[in-house]
């Protein structure tokens, strides 16, 4: 079965201080999962500064190293550095930052750790939205969301501007490895980690991550939500291992995108136009994505 | 031991090699570009057996290095003007991590207008950060003060990154002839760096962090307290340094001539060897004057110069930048150190020296003779031209 794949050793413990339902804890639980003790965790600025509990606790079984807001890429480029020079070459080091950290501010560090080579993982978790500071837009936020600087009022719909691609960024840069992870299938999750953590150089997760008083649901139904959107294309779940796009999760006919937008307050003010206009766009990247594997 | 002609920048290289460092992470940017590349040469040839991290900003040259340094690698970069003010944000992260990061950096002029030439105004901008700041006024004191720096910043109760400058293109490009300790007697002087006991592998630790008004206070103090034992662990290293290689450049505030002086220059990096020229000349005149130099400005010397204002009547501070809406940053803190002093000098500052400008004998011999002739706390700028002039 299935899920007897997923390691039964936790290290993350219960002890966080997430809000309830939060996805992003999911994502540290699983990838950990994944990769084991023998791993170093890197944070810069962002919801799980806090999560991981406040000086002197932590919430992890493994060392996790604090660095800049923009600077994740470099912290992992330099725990790598400094691992093999001094006789810890079986460790992994792993940069776990949101997608401000990562698709805005940081995207300068990023792109230089996978254009040097870096063996390391960077793990975008992507709650769309800088949500450690309360909710503002950031470069990952979807077209049509409200955020707090994206208000809905008689001049203003939300974010006006679509959701940065972080994948096609990554996919430029040529990595060996490159996925889509989404909590609520955590045997795709840890089976893309566990290969991820077997191949050496730049390897990149994009997690979706969602978060109850950002999105604006009630907290028990995050992973009907993360489920949701995988299951109307929104974020579709796929790896990228050399350039060779793999499709990991395809139904047959996928569900409308209104069942996943309803049930966040984020896009209550939508109408049926504005709806349409998005469920055109995620028709139109997902037969994208469809020919790129295609191209395999 | 060999003696190498070699620039100021060469003499960084030389000493992160023989300091062996494990991992260098650095962005070009002149004047420092010789450093980094002759550190690439040391690795491509083997002769240096440490990761050099090429980075895409100075920003992530310096996060690089606290990361590397975070885990226990000895770590070196280095930079100037824009660069080093790019890395503002993680300078002041290497201190508050307690990570011993040691940097070169040339002196150069901060833009706009866009300047290449000497100035303090990028290392004078990052006096608060935290950081063990070097000012160098020859080749060998660079060479042997970088060595210093290594020692000084791993030492358990400092445990803070340090800085040594260079002035650019009067050190950065000019060559000297440097002594070059041996490898043997650099390994005896400079034992490799304890491995970290705060990220170790298979444990719950966090380094970083966050806190909230319980005890950030005193994370900060903790740090405050490292920097005032610094001076006298830096001593004591300087000691043991000048038993191996016979070199001791004189502590925190190397002074000249000042034990029957009535009037002293203080002064920074390489104006100091044009103003010890002028002292020779102006005491043959019979001017009872002296100098003292500023070779680090974190820790600041405060106990040096108060014991020096005991002894003269009146002092002098020579800036190559300036604060603006105030003075030069050495003249305030020299004022500062002085106030709680039994004895007052009269006190003056100079800005000389700005972008590159030349500090000339005859500048320095004005200054004095202005110091040895008007009282008055205020500051001036030396030789300043006038607008039609300037245009
Ligand atoms: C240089 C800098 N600018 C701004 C901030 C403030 N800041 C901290 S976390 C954060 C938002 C982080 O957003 P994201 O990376 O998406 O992570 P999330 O909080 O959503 O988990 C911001 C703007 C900072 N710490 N550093
Ligand atoms: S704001 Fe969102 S991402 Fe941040 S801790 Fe809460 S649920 Fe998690
Ligand atoms: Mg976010």
């Amino acid at each position: 079965m299935a899920r007897l794949t997923i390691p039964a050793q936790e290290l993350m413990r219960s002890g966080h201080s997430a809000c309830p339902g939060c996805g992003a804890t999911l994502v540290m639980r699983y990838l950990l999962k994944g990769l084991g003790e023998r791993t170093i965790v890197t944070v810069p600025a962002c919801c799980w500064t806090v999560i991981a509990t406040p000086f002197p606790t932590t919430a992890l079984d493994v060392p996790m190293l604090d660095c800049a807001f923009e600077a994740t890429g470099a912290s992992i480029s330099g725990l790598r550095a400094a691992a093999d020079q001094l006789g810890l070459k079986d460790v992994t080091i792993v940069g776990f930052a949101g997608d401000g950290g990562t698709a805005d501010i940081g995207l300068q560090a990023l792109s230089g750790m996978l254009e040097r080579r870096t063996d390391g993982i960077y793990l975008m978790y992507d709650n769309e939205a800088y949500m450690n500071t309360g909710v503002q837009r950031s470069g990952a936020t979807p077209e049509g969301a409200w955020t707090t600087t994206t208000p809905v009022d008689e001049f203003s719909r939300g974010k006006l501007e679509p959701k940065k691609d972080i994948m096609a960024i990554i996919a430029a840069h040529n990595p060996p490895y490159a996925a889509t992870v989404n909590v609520a299938f955590p045997e795709d999750f840890v089976k893309k980690v566990e290969k991820a953590k077997a191949i050496h150089g730049p390897r990149f997760f994009h997690a979706l991550a969602p978060c109850p008083p950002g999105w604006r649901y009630s907290s028990e139904k995050t992973i009907e939500v993360a489920r949701l959107a995988t299951d109307t294309n929104v974020f579709p779940l796929y790896e990228i291992v050399d350039g060779v796009y793999h499709i990991t999760r395809k139904l047959g006919v996928a569900k409308p995108v209104r069942e996943y937008l309803q049930t966040q307050g984020r896009f209550s003010h939508l109408d049926d136009a504005e709806v349409a206009k998005i469920q055109a766009q995620v028709d139109a990247r997902w037969k994208r994505l469809l020919a790129l594997e295609g191209l395999a | 031991m060999t003696q190498l002609v070699i620039s100021g920048n060469y003499a960084q290289s030389y000493a992160a090699k023989l300091a062996r460092v494990h991992v260098v992470s650095a962005y070009p940017i002149t004047p420092q570009t010789a450093i980094v590349e002759k550190i690439a040469e040391f690795v491509a040839s083997g002769a240096l057996p440490a990761e050099y991290i090429k980075v895409e900003s100075e920003h992530s040259a310096m996060q690089a290095c606290i990361s590397a340094s975070a885990l226990g690698a000895r770590t070196y970069t280095a930079t100037s003007s824009q660069g080093l003010l790019l890395m503002h944000e993680l300078l002041h992260w290497a201190a508050g991590a307690r990570t011993p990061v040691v940097m070169g950096v040339v002196n150069r002029a901060v833009a706009p207008p866009w300047s290449i030439w000497t100035d303090h105004g990028d290392t004078m901008s990052q006096r608060d950060t935290g950081w063990i700041q070097f000012y160098g006024e020859s080749n060998q004191e660079v060479l042997d003060t970088t060595l210093m720096a290594f020692r000084l910043a791993e030492h358990p109760e400092v445990r803070l990154p340090a800085m040594v400058t260079e002035d650019a293109f009067y050190l950065s490009h000019t060559v000297e002839p440097v002594d070059i300790p041996g490898q043997d007697q650099v390994d005896a002087f400079l034992p490799p760096r304890e491995r970290s006991s705060t990220l170790e592998v298979g444990k719950a630790m966090r380094l970083g962090s966050f806190t909230g008004p319980e005890h950030y206070m005193e994370f900060r103090h903790k740090i405050a307290k490292a920097m005032v034992r610094t001076r006298d662990v830096f001593l004591e290293i300087e000691d043991d340094y000048a038993r191996i290689t016979g070199r001791n450049h004189g502590g925190l505030l190397p002074t000249y001539k000042t034990d029957d002086a009535d009037t002293v220059l203080v002064t920074m990096g390489t104006a100091t060897t044009t103003a010890r020229g002028v002292v020779d000349a102006m005491r043959a005149d019979g001017h009872k004057v002296g100098l003292a130099k500023l070779r680090t400005f974190r820790p600041f010397p405060v106990q040096e110069l108060r014991d020096l204002a005991t002894r003269v009547d009146r002092i002098g501070v020579l800036d190559r930048s300036f604060t603006f809406g105030a003075a030069g940053a050495a003249f305030t803190e020299v004022a500062g150190a002085l106030y709680a002093a039994p004895h007052h000098p009269q006190l003056r500052g100079f800005v000389a020296g700005l972008g590159g400008r030349d500090i000339t004998a005859a500048m320095v011999r004005e200054a004095l003779l202005d110091l040895l002739t008007r009282d008055g706390p205020e500051s001036s700028w030396v030789e300043l031209k006038s607008r039609t002039e300037a245009s």
